[in-house]
């Protein structure tokens, strides 16, 4: 991809340096920690689903016991080894046991460390080998029914009621949506433990539950046949949950994660070394997978000014990127977030967002950039909501972003009503067939308002990267760099499902917990 | 010279399009039927005969998916309301910029005013509290922490509404401030109600101004809940300043007459 915005070579590999040391600096200071919510994992990862006589989803039942027992340094794949060694059940007949109060793993006997590491072994390349052949059948399909032109537009349903949502996923496959993504019901970020089975009681979106989102893949995948075109499924992996529920989308199909390193540590107030650990997981499974990731430093316009906040969306660019890499997540799945947020009273704001999403564009050539519509100063007219769109629209179209979220009339009302989604996807779909070919019309003025805007906000976000390096990403966390959010290190959520791996720790899912080499 | 508008009487209030009294009215709804003649009958039958308007015309109806139709339709209202039998429903606030809420602050209670804000029960949205405390504040208009005479504490999002009021103890509060963002199903109601039953629980409520907002919310909602005023969108930082100074003023040093305030 040729620069159109001339950017200076050299000030980028800078900018990708730094970045690439933060994200060094941040896996050193995890490294010998796991969390609670990597634990569930590996025990998802070894076949334990569904939940105990209580209602407690059975990872979470074992790996409490295991909590009780001071077990966890070890690993909950040690104990469950063991268990399996012991009493010649699975994985999952063990945690069932455990559920049900029939099985305490503190009263087996220790048995020999080979035995214990084959029957992990085996149990998780079971797990392995059904995801890669439910993410082998969706690569498939896709491949032979074939997508849209990009951008994809990514549409949000959130009735919380799955049912409902399906239909309302149909309704977008038949406007010429993409990409689904059911929102997940207010504060399930916050929930330490994944909710079980369909659910059809949510507020401000629907739980994401392994169970629904087979709902939502199966109706998909009939429609995506019905009409020979494939239509994606996305979720959010991100909160205490982060790494669960990636394990759950590659055991049903998903093709993309909102699964961003830093978003719940700003805007859920978890705790960032919690976040830290959780989401090099959480990553890694998404990696593997083959799902796209998607980063949110959309968000941080709509708690800062667009234009003074510009840099830090790019300097978090940045670190999302390198993070991302650093868990083996390879450029065509890392999905990086910019957005279209400045006032619309500003005088040439459509200048400024020009700018801002061309060197996004720019800096991340092999990533499927992600746009995001205006939300923060819509204010309840709809028809003006829609106007801005329709701006929002030819931006994402003359910059080649290859995902949209799609921007709909009724932002900061409700969340959508069914036909609201459907006028969202008309005016995406006029702008992107009236503008498909602007983007290669288009050639910048070299010493005009975009190029330079351009230019300032990579020069501004370099210094800030410099700065980041130098204090560190958790210090520059505390002094609200992102969004104007201020975060410590010890505060937050979820701290206290932090641990220190002991010398003997099992954990099949490999690299989950040491430091890149070369560190 | 006075414009139609000033001719027409407010006893008998009716929609404007271009006419006076014409009646002119916008819907749009989606119906769970599928496209086709049925569905348009339905529609029209809805409008017509349920919904009390007359002529009804459908410009637009779009299938959505099987078993959904979308509709864009115009009708006339022939009701009409009387303006002059309506309860007041908002306070007389009068309204007053930030240097003004301050020079009236300092004139009326001489002593700044302790607000305390937050985003409560499971609401992440933090946008509404952010933009009326934060100094930034919202399209050029600072928030209350840039008052001279505020404090302003904002706890942010996914607050207790238990936490809330402790800190709002600890802070000596005047105000609580609650946003309500997102809601479904009544949730924002909930925890509305909820903050209202715990302040009463302490025997607080005669000590603290209770305000609330979001796009959920009018003064009028928020007065049933038992909240002294809402704020829904459009509003901006000085008109809840404008409100607690105000009602602070009436509260500590009631006017005399207090059929003449001396606003």
């Amino acid at each position: 991809m040729r620069s159109k915005l001339a950017l200076d070579a050299g000030l980028v590999r800078s900018c990708r340096a730094a970045a690439a040391r933060v994200a060094a600096q941040v896996a050193e200071a995890t490294a010998g920690r796991s969390s609670v919510a990597v634990e569930r994992t590996v025990a998802r990862m070894l076949g334990v689903d569904g939940v105990d006589p209580h209602d407690v989803p059975l990872p979470n039942a074992l790996v409490d016991h295991v909590a009780e027992l001071d077990g966890l340094p070890r690993g909950v794949a040690a104990w469950v080894g063991n268990a399996m060694v012991a009493t010649e059940r699975t994985a999952a007949e063990v945690a069932a046991a455990v559920g049900a109060g029939e099985l305490s793993l503190g009263e087996l006997p220790w048995a020999e460390r080979e035995p214990i590491e084959r029957a992990i072994a085996d149990a998780h390349a079971a797990t392995i080998a059904a995801m890669r052949a439910r993410c082998a059948e969706r690569d498939a399909l896709r491949e032979r029914l074939g997508e849209q032109a990009r951008p994809h537009r990514y549409v949000l349903t959130a009735t919380g009621n799955v049912y409902e949502d399906r239909d309302h996923a149909l309704a977008v496959a038949e406007a010429g949506g993409d990409i689904i993504a059911v929102i997940r019901s207010t504060a399930q970020s916050l929930l330490d433990f994944v909710p079980f089975g369909p659910t059809t009681e949510g507020y401000g979106g629907t739980f994401a539950t392994q169970a629904n989102f087979r709902i939502m893949r199966e109706a998909l995948d009939e429609w995506s046949r019905a009409n020979g075109r494939y239509v994606r499924l996305s979720s959010f992996c991100s909160g205490l949950c982060m790494p669960e529920i990636a394990a759950m989308g590659a055991a049903e199909g998903l093709d993309n994660m909102v699964n961003d390193a830093l978003y719940g540590i700003l805007y859920r107030d978890l705790n960032i070394q919690r976040t830290m650990i959780d989401q090099r997981v959480s990553r890694a499974v998404n990696g593997r997978f083959g799902i796209v990731i998607n980063t949110g430093e959309d968000n941080y316009l709509r708690t800062a000014d667009a234009i003074d906040a510009a840099p830090s969306v790019v300097a978090s660019q940045f670190i999302n990127y390198f993070l991302a890499r650093d868990c083996g997540v390879p450029d065509a799945q890392i999905a990086i977030g910019n957005s279209f947020e400045i006032a619309p009273s500003v005088e040439n704001g459509l200048l400024y967002e020009w700018a801002h999403a061309q060197l996004t564009r720019e800096l991340f050539p092999e990533c499927p950039v992600k746009y995001m519509p205006p939300t923060k100063h819509m204010d309840g007219n709809l028809f003006m909501t829609h106007a801005c769109d329709t701006l929002f629209n030819l931006i994402t179209v003359a910059t080649d972003q290859e995902i949209q979220t799609i921007g709909i009339p009724t932002e900061g009302i409700f969340t959508p009503h069914i036909h609201d989604r459907v006028l969202g996807m008309e005016c995406s779909n006029y702008v992107f067939t009236a503008a498909r070919s602007l983007a290669d019309e288009i050639e910048f003025k070299p010493d005009g308002f975009i190029v330079r805007r351009a230019h300032e906000v990579l020069r501004e976000a370099h210094a800030m990267l410099e700065e980041i390096v130098e204090i560190g990403l958790f210090a520059a966390l505390e002094r609200a760099t992102f969004g104007d959010v201020s975060r410590t290190l010890e505060g937050g959520r979820g701290a206290d499902g932090i641990f220190d791996v002991a010398s003997d720790y099992l954990n099949p899912l490999a690299g989950a917990v040491e430091a890149p080499a070369g560190v | 010279m006075s414009s139609v508008a000033q001719r027409a009487s407010l006893d008998a209030v009716r929609p404007y399009g271009d006419h006076l009294d014409d009646g002119l009215v916008q819907l749009s709804f989606t119906l769970p039927v599928d496209h086709g003649p049925l569905a348009r009958e339905a529609a029209l039958a809805l409008v017509r005969d349920k919904m009390g308007l007359i002529k009804p015309e459908i410009v637009h109806a779009k299938p959505l998916t099987p078993g959904y139709t979308y509709f864009v339709l115009f009708a006339q209202c022939q009701h009409a309301v009387d303006c002059d039998r309506l309860a007041a429903v908002r306070t007389a606030t009068r309204a007053m910029s930030e240097e003004e809420v301050d020079a009236f602050v300092a004139e009326r209670l001489g002593r700044p005013i302790v607000v305390i804000g937050a985003s409560t029960g499971t609401d992440t949205h933090s946008v509404g509290i952010d933009s009326i405390l934060n100094l930034k504040g919202f399209d050029g208009r600072h928030g209350l922490e840039a008052y001279h005479w505020f404090r302003a504490h904002n706890l942010g999002s996914q607050v207790p509404n238990t936490a809330l009021l402790a800190k709002a103890f600890d802070v000596e509060a005047d105000a609580i401030l609650v946003s309500q963002t997102v809601t479904q199903q009544g949730l924002h109601l909930h925890n509305l109600t909820e903050l209202v039953e715990l302040v009463e629980a302490e025997g607080k409520r005669r000590d603290l101004l209770l305000v609330c907002g979001g796009p959920r919310i009018t003064d009028e909602l928020a007065k049933e809940l038992g909240f002294d005023a809402g704020f829904s969108k459009g509003t901006y930082p000085n008109d809840v300043a404008a409100f607690i100074a105000q009602e602070l003023a009436a509260r500590e040093r009631p006017p005399v007459d207090a059929a003449a305030p001396e606003l």
